[in-house]
């Protein structure tokens, strides 16, 4: 059985949860830098760990690990 | 421009950690040159090679990860590319990480770049059981391609000779990739309209220039505007009108069309076998396990100051010793000079004006060296970007980044830094304002210089409180630091924060050459740099408090009283007691106190310090202390000697300051009210001269050397104010 898949923000995403983006909405230097990082719709990412505070988010995808501030992860919608 | 710039070169570009500086250190050894880009703080690394006989001039571009308008590295590396077209571009790729490193190589190839591409890592890969048909990769993208191993030179050699022998061949087209129905037309109309208008062809392709138009690339707009204004608005209003069916049919812009397709190309070019990733192996599994202690919720943060705080208590301890010999050194030398020139002005001006001015300058450079091998090792190991990771929550809600946290406590966020080498750690930042907020906040910490001053004034006014004074010091430090960037950054370098996305590298041992060559370059530059305005500065400090001489009648009498005591002294018969002795002793110095208190209340200085004055009797300090703080803007470790001889002492030892702190004690003038405010003063105000002189190559610019001066002072006086009237009240 295979479970229904669902879009939701990167930010609800649990550290250890796999994804794929289905949207950056967001233009400008952010844009154009997670953009440049590889944050595009159909990147596969899983979310590794989280700084001590909670924020930022580190990532894992194209077999990098990235980091971002949830405020920027806010722009990004994952399908898992 | 320099006598090599039109000389042919070998570029290196790449991602930020691909090797890129490794393998240029491999290439030109200790035969490389740093300076800096015209206006912006931007590094620019050149060499020399010699390959099979010849010598091959090398420019290491400054690491990115794509060519947009993003970080001004990008814009460099654009430029250098088009404005000095090198011979052809060895491309430097993570074979680990081949589909984000190729996204650079695409956009290289648009430029028309002549390229060569390395598969660095190479072994990393195999490994981490990654594949790679490298001669498909060249075919599918029409340039050779060869693995290396940077770190230890493998296949370095045979990727400048493929360097060497492309052929050069500037006429020709970019690599074109097509990006969809909605932008080709457009993109193919636009570069019609370019190429006939003939702007700027010769630097680079017109469809790159369409494209990158269309990418809402303002700078690259502005230069074609430059050549031709109404070919430039003719190419906005197509840019616009694709951008509104854009995003009136898909809801995105152009800009991130492209990407996607540029993307989308790059993983066509690693299908059907060109490469395989083996199931079940990562090459990042063990970065991942160092993460999972170093980056915890509870050890990371411990880990993390322990770090910290042996990087800056190894900096300041062990370097103190190779600072010791080079101060001996000058005192030597010094020694030497005294014997030499007859006593007088010369004598004076060697001695004291400019070979105790050097030492002062050079005895920094051993905490600069030490510093940076840290740093460095820090950075290259991918322990600094985790720093960053982990303080970022706290740093961004005062508008600074995380990766201001290794200049704050270099500066002194430790007490006992030094805010030079804090301001030269700002270089790791890549935020512009944040790094901005950094540089002019970090001369608010307790550095070594101000030390003494606490430790005198706490010693004398809290003899109960050291440890508490020094303490509070620190904490104002850090809230001053913090509240001035989060002002700073609400007014005038106002701005949306830099976005924080950055890799998160893997942990790598970092090669010794790597960690030498950059801790050198630091100190080199701090020594070319720092080191004349310094030694002018010091000239300038010595003549202020020589000049002008007393009158030689006003200096007669006074003399006549030294010359009179010494021959008493001289005339005492060796067996006179001891009593005796220290009395005529004691004679001969307050002879020589008076006679250099006539000379300092002469001079420029102490002109000044009488000038200032009224205005600082308001926050508890009299001329004298006036003189010291003037003094201190040329160095820190002024303050104390300059206090002492102004309360005529002659030269006090900072380390040794027992007589001064008696004096202090008994003088009506001084309260511990007076103490606070000092204290507070001195924590606050102007950096010192060579700080200023970083500062400003840092931030670029003289407006931001005469804020520190001024907007510092202002706080200073501002706090010392409201300090010493609390105090007052308090301690009356």
């Amino acid at each position: 059985m295979q479970e229904a898949k669902q879009i939701i923000g990167l930010r609800e995403m649990q550290v250890g949860q796999k994804g794929r983006i289905v949207s950056v909405n967001i233009d400008g230097d952010l844009g154009r830098r997670m953009r440049d990082m590889g944050l595009i719709p159909g990147t596969d990412i899983e979310v590794i760990g989280q700084a001590p505070l909670r924020d930022p988010v580190a990532l894992r995808l194209l077999g990098i690990t990235l980091a971002l501030r949830n405020s920027e992860a806010d722009y990004i919608s994952v399908e898992v | 421009m320099s006598e090599t710039s039109m000389q042919p070169y070998i570029a290196l570009a790449g991602n930020p950690n691909s090797g890129k500086t490794t393998a240029f250190n491999v290439y030109t050894g200790a035969r490389q040159r740093v300076g800096n880009y015209p206006g912006v703080t931007v590094e620019r690394k050149e060499g020399t090679a010699h390959h099979e006989g010849s010598t091959v001039h090398i420019v290491d571009l400054p690491g990115t990860y794509s060519l947009t308008a993003y970080s001004e590295e990008e814009l460099v590396v654009r430029r250098e590319l088009a404005e000095r077209p090198p011979q052809a571009v060895i491309n430097m790729l993570d074979a680990s990480a081949l589909e984000r490193s190729l996204y650079l190589t695409v956009q290289l190839l648009e430029m028309g770049q002549p390229l060569v591409l390395a598969l660095n890592m190479i072994d990393e890969a195999r490994a981490a059981g990654i594949r790679i048909d490298r001669h498909e990769l060249g075919q599918r993208l029409g340039v050779p391609v060869v693995e290396t191993v940077a770190r230890n030179g493998t296949g370095l050699a045979e990727a400048l000779s493929a360097a060497l022998a492309v052929e050069k061949n500037r006429e020709k087209e970019g690599l074109t990739i097509s990006y969809g129905s909605d932008i080709d037309p457009v993109l193919a109309d636009m570069q019609v309209q370019i190429e006939k208008a003939g702007v700027a062809t010769h630097k680079y392709p017109a469809r790159w220039l369409a494209l990158k138009i269309l990418e809402g690339d303002a700078d690259v707009l502005a230069e074609v505007r430059k050549v031709d204004s109404t070919l430039a608005e003719r190419l906005a209003v197509s840019c616009h009108t694709v951008a509104g069916h854009i995003q009136k049919t898909l809801k995105t812009s152009p800009e991130a069309v492209i990407s996607d397709y540029r993307h989308g190309f790059v993983r066509g070019l690693l299908k059907d076998g060109v490469m395989t990733q083996e199931d079940g192996r990562d090459r990042l599994a063990f970065s991942d396990k160092i993460d999972k202690v170093l980056v915890n919720a509870f050890s990371g943060p411990l880990i993390m100051f322990a770090v910290l705080y042996m990087v800056f208590y190894l900096t300041f301890e062990v370097g103190a010793y190779p600072q010791g010999w080079v101060e001996d050194f000058f005192g030597w030398l010094g020694g030497i000079a005294t014997d030499a020139i007859p006593p007088g002005l010369l004598q004076s001006l060697i001695v004291s004006g400019i070979i105790d001015g050097l030492g002062g300058i050079l005895s920094f450079v051993p905490l600069i060296l030490i510093m940076f091998l840290f740093i460095a090792f820090l950075e290259d190991t991918g322990y600094m970007a985790r720093i960053a990771y982990m303080v970022d929550r706290i740093f961004r809600s005062f508008g600074l980044h995380g990766s201001s946290v290794m200049a704050y406590i270099t500066a002194g966020g430790i007490a006992g830094g030094c805010a030079i080498p804090g301001a030269m750690a700002t270089r790791t930042l890549r935020s512009p304002k944040e790094k901005l907020a950094t540089l002019l906040t970090l001369p608010y910490f307790p550095c070594g210089a101000k030390l003494p001053v606490f430790l005198l004034l706490a010693g004398v006014f809290f003899p109960d409180n050291e440890a508490t004074v020094m303490m509070l010091m620190l904490l104002a430090g850090w809230s001053f630091a913090l509240l001035v960037a989060w002002l700073l950054r609400s007014t005038i370098i106002r701005g949306k924060s830099t976005p924080f996305v950055m890799e998160l590298p893997p942990y790598r041992l970092p090669t010794l050459v790597s960690l030498l060559v950059h801790c050198w370059e630091r100190g080199w530059m701090y020594i070319k740099k720092a080191g004349t305005v310094l030694l002018a500065a010091s000239i300038l400090i010595w003549a202020s408090m020589t000049f002008p001489q007393l009158d030689t009648e006003k200096a007669a009498p006074l003399e006549a009283a030294i010359t009179d005591a010494e021959s008493a002294l001289e005339a005492l018969a060796a067996d006179a007691p001891d009593t005796l002795r220290t009395e005529v002793q004691a004679n001969v110095d307050t002879a020589r106190a008076i006679l250099a208190d006539a000379s300092l209340r002469h001079s420029i200085a102490g002109r000044i310090g009488l000038a200032l004055e009224p205005f600082t009797r308001p926050i508890g300090f009299d001329w004298r202390t006036d003189v010291a703080l003037v003094s201190g803007i040329a160095a820190k470790e002024a303050i104390v000697s300059t206090l002492g001889t102004a309360y005529s002492l002659g030269e006090v030892d900072p380390e040794e300051s027992e007589p001064l702190a008696a004096r202090l004690a008994s003088e009506p003038g001084w309260s511990p009210a007076t103490a606070l405010s000092l204290m507070l003063f001195v924590l606050l105000y102007s950096p010192c001269f060579v700080a200023l002189v970083v500062i400003r190559n840092e931030a670029g610019g003289w407006r931001w050397l005469v804020f520190s001066i001024v907007f510092n002072t202002a706080l200073a006086y501002a706090v010392s104010l409201l300090a010493y009237s609390v105090g007052k009240s308090i301690w009356s």
